[in-house]
């Protein structure tokens, strides 16, 4: 008998218009010991089946029909009470984002030792003791001290070890992790899947590991779920899904994959449900100003850029102390490249890029543009003059656009704003612009929230586009994207550097994607610049001990079909 | 910490400095305060001995100068219109506003959290519908209006309860207080309801936002997922969170809670410090009206630092930080 049985599972939504069907008459179940992956986009109903196993289905959704069964026992449609003494106990759940999932007025052991005694009551000392034997589980260093100390007080990845161990108080059966390492760096991630594993098959815990990350899945699990648009299109052993799909969705699915040991020359786009959107690159080429890259010569020089940012404030100077983010970094970016910068979060990527943007202020060093040193300028003409020609694409599609702007004003303003045209012609080109990113000019009208993410940020490349720039900088453009998006938006980008004559400063903490996009990469950490190379060779053969440990936790996919690619000569 | 007080403190006095120049600045606009004092038989050289006596012949910050000089040192000077010291009147009148502040102040706040809690967690349910509603007349009709409906309703149709002053007093010490005798608390009743009853649906709405806002987050979801009671959830998780910005809002009311007793004293003939600064404006009595701004710019102030210091106290994001270095 399995642990986990779920029967032709359904969950509806009710809206005013009409009933949307999230999980579409699932079947799934899962064994002791074993980890299920779960994959799909967003959307595809993944999640929904998750809060359905834990009786936390946001309102209004309904299990429409079905069967959730633990150990044989129904647990769909049992009452609240009942639902709360099975939640915690029997099954737990680890959330996304281990910034947000823990109380932060509450220190770690008052959290852990409430949920203990929800569940097991008994006395304060027992529970304590319970409390420092899963913080020491987990592997958090020095239990004793840390178990008294807030959340805030604790790294991404160490919070989400007490988030794992706030999962395990009482020792559960089933753990439903929903998308448990999105949020984390590579080591960080390597780190708490291995955990998850090790917790599987010591304690025979069935866990349910929610991901859109195929890297994950294939490292991960045992088994693995593919859905779409909330159906279930696949379902079997890990090695043989990822290896020998069947089903045109998981094909096209794994396609577009990033692969860390192939070069493609462009990524396959999901063919499945007809969602591609054309990029007309030659049309947008033809109005370009034709560009002479002369190659020998770099575009930027940076030389010994250095920032700090205050950490502590005080009255007096001698009381304050600074947070170097960036430490004597020099580089030069040449002429149509695709310059990478990869690094773990807090390593001082973006901040390089926001220095070489203008939008930090530069504290040591200087940074040369064309010649022209461009850190020092304060004249506006100059200035201004520099900024037409640098624009910037943000990570998150969703806080970049101003939501009470309309599309058509949004890339119409760097257009005003440097007073490139005026009136009819505006209009002109920031339709021609919407035509050309696969949006279509009629989209000019709406506001940014009726757009998906993927389409969000096209508009964020028309508006990039709009002052005709001749350097980009993308900070991390598709990681918040799902994985057939990010192959539609890095192929737009890399169009833009062949037609277009453009260079970039690619960053990114996905190693796959900057293999793929990259001419040449630079691997900070802790603010330095600890190699830098040719990408090939970089991933050939790595120089620092840290890029080969980067390497070296980068998902393997070897396992992952290849059909349907094509390799770079 | 010690550091941040210091600089606290600081602004403070630069707070109470501004309002006491402007307020200076304002007063010739008043009126005169001789035409008061003096008789209809009065002479020119009389107007000119008392003015100059007054010292008002002088230029404003000069004037400002004197009564900052005695300020620090605790004289506030004489009234113009009781010819007693400001400090002394202000001391008789002071118990009665406070009195009446902190009643009212203690009933917004509890009955604003409590009704706040209550319709954030039932928000479908027909009381937290009607509350809502109710609570919308509570901050749209103005203090002066639902002071005059409850004294109509409470004192003249049902005969009740008192419709002015504050009853019998009792002194203990140099403290005159209305809470001991049964006339006194009814007395109380009428004015303390009008006075807090913006602030309590003020702050009710205010927490019940914050709270719908709570319980959306992650860290109450994952307290579902991990089976905590909804008691628990809601009144140690969710509160303790809403409550961090609540503060602020409520900390900056309660001290808008005695600057505006002013209407309700005047509305219920409360014998209090609001009362007495009417009676102050229409005498001119500039070193009533003086004593009375600065006196409710030390309250602002002083409310404001400590609404700061309770955040040190909840949220460990700043107490640590500040441990930490």
């Amino acid at each position: 008998m399995s642990l986990l049985t779920i029967n032709d599972l359904t969950v509806e939504f009710p809206t005013r218009r009409k009933l949307f069907t999230a999980v579409d008459h699932v079947d799934l179940s899962v064994e002791p010991g074993e980890i299920h992956g779960l994959v799909g986009e967003s959307g595809a109903g993944k999640s929904t089946i998750g809060a359905a196993i834990m009786g936390l289905l946001d309102r209004p959704g309904r299990i429409a029909s079905g069967t959730i069964k633990l150990s044989g026992d129904q647990i769909s449609g049992i009452d609240a009470e009942a639902m709360r003494g099975l939640r915690g106990k029997k099954i737990s759940m680890i959330f996304q984002d281990p910034l947000t999932s823990l109380n932060p007025l509450f220190t770690v052991r008052e959290q852990l030792v409430e949920t203990i005694q929800a569940h097991l009551g008994g006395s304060d000392s027992e529970a304590n003791k319970r409390a420092r034997d899963l913080i020491d589980r987990v592997g958090i260093p020095d239990p004793d001290a840390r178990l008294d100390q807030y959340p805030h007080q604790f790294s991404g990845g160490m919070r989400q070890r007490v988030v794992i161990a706030l999962a395990l108080c009482t020792e559960p059966d089933v753990i439903i992790a929903d998308e448990p390492t999105t949020a984390l760096d590579v080591s960080v991630q390597a780190q708490i899947l291995d955990l998850i594993k090790e917790l599987a098959t010591e304690r025979q815990v069935g866990v349910i590991l929610i991901t859109h990350d195929m890297g994950v899945i294939a490292d991960t699990t045992d088994k693995v779920t593919v859905m779409y648009a909330g159906k279930v299109v696949e379902s079997g052993p890990t090695s043989q899904v990822m290896g020998q799909p069947t089903h045109e969705y998981t094909k096209s699915l794994i396609a577009a994959v990033p692969r860390p040991t192939l070069k493609l020359h462009r990524f396959p786009q999901i063919s499945y449900g007809g969602r591609e959107t054309r990029f007309a690159i030659e049309d947008m080429a033809r109005h370009w100003p034709k560009v002479d890259n002369d190659t020998s010569k770099p575009v930027f020089e940076i030389r010994n850029l250095t920032k700090k940012f205050l950490q502590k404030r005080g009255l007096l100077p001698w009381d304050r102390t600074y947070f170097t983010a960036v430490d004597d970094v020099s580089f030069d970016i040449r002429a149509g490249e695709v310059f990478g910068v990869v690094g773990e979060s807090g390593s001082g990527k973006s901040t390089v890029a926001r220095m070489i943007a203008g939008l930090y202020p530069v504290d040591g060093g200087t940074i040369t543009f064309e010649g022209q040193t461009v850190s020092d300028l304060t004249n506006k003409a100059a200035l201004d003059a520099y900024r037409k020609n640098i624009q910037m694409i943000f990570q998150d599609p969703y806080s970049s656009l101003n939501p009470r702007m309309r599309v058509d004003e949004i890339v119409a303003e760097p257009i005003r704003h440097h007073k490139l045209m005026d009136g009819a012609d505006i209009k002109r080109r920031v339709d021609e612009l919407l035509d050309q990113v696969g949006l279509g000019h009629e989209a000019g009208l709406k506001y940014p929230h009726e757009f998906s993410g993927g389409q969000r940020q096209r508009i964020s490349i028309a508006r990039a586009l709009a002052t005709q720039p001749r350097f980009l900088i993308c900070d991390e453009p598709t990681s918040a994207l799902d994985v057939s998006i990010q192959a539609q938006i890095l192929n737009i980008l890399k169009d833009l550097q062949e037609h277009l004559g453009l260079t970039l400063l690619f960053i990114s903490h996905d190693l796959p994607v900057v293999r793929q996009m990259c001419d040449r990469v630079a691997v900070m950490k802790q603010g330095k610049v600890v190699e830098l190379q040719e990408t090939n060779d970089l991933f050939a053969n790595p120089q620092t001990e840290y890029a080969s440990e980067l390497l070296r936790l980068m998902p393997k996919l070897d396992d992952l079909s290849t059909e349907g690619l094509n390799a770079e000569t | 910490m010690f550091a941040y007080i210091v600089r606290r403190m600081f602004q403070s006095v630069i707070v109470l400095l501004v309002v006491g120049l402007v307020a200076f600045s304002m007063f010739r606009f008043v009126g005169d305060p001789i035409d008061n004092m003096l008789g209809q038989e009065r002479t020119q050289a009389d107007i000119d001995r008392l003015r100059t006596e007054l010292g008002l012949d002088k230029p404003f910050p000069v004037q400002y100068f004197k009564f900052l000089q005695g300020a620090v040192q605790g004289n506030f000077g004489v009234s113009y219109r009781q010819g007693r010291p400001v400090s002394t009147i202000i001391a008789e009148r002071a118990p009665a506003t406070l009195e009446l502040a902190f009643v009212s102040g203690f009933l917004a706040i509890t009955m604003g959290i409590a009704l706040g809690v209550f319709t954030a967690i039932r928000r479908q349910g027909v009381a937290a519908n009607v509350i809502m509603t109710v609570s919308l007349i509570g901050v749209s009709l103005p203090t002066f209006l639902i002071g005059i409906l409850l004294i109509y309703i409470f004192s003249v149709e049902l005969d009740l309860l008192p419709s002015f002053g504050r009853g019998e007093t009792v002194m203990i010490g140099n403290w005159s207080t209305g809470f001991l005798t049964s006339s006194g608390l009814k007395a109380l009743i009428l004015p303390a309801i009008t006075l807090g009853l913006y602030q309590m649906t003020l702050i009710m709405r205010l927490v019940r936002s914050e709270m719908l806002e709570v319980l959306r987050a992650d860290y109450v979801r994952f307290a579902r997922a991990r089976g905590l009671s909804d008691r628990v959830i809601n009144f140690r998780h969710a509160l303790k969170n809403t409550l961090v910005p609540v503060i602020t809002i409520t900390g900056l009311q309660l001290g808008s809670i005695i600057a505006f007793a002013i209407i309700t004293e005047t509305v219920f003939q409360w014998p209090g410090v609001g009362l007495l600064f009417i009676n102050a404006i229409q005498f001119v009595d500039i070193p009533v009206m003086a004593a009375y701004l600065m006196l409710i710019s030390v309250m602002f102030v002083t409310i404001n630092l400590i609404v700061d210091l309770l955040y040190y106290a909840i949220d460990p994001r700043l107490r640590v930080d500040a441990r930490a270095t």
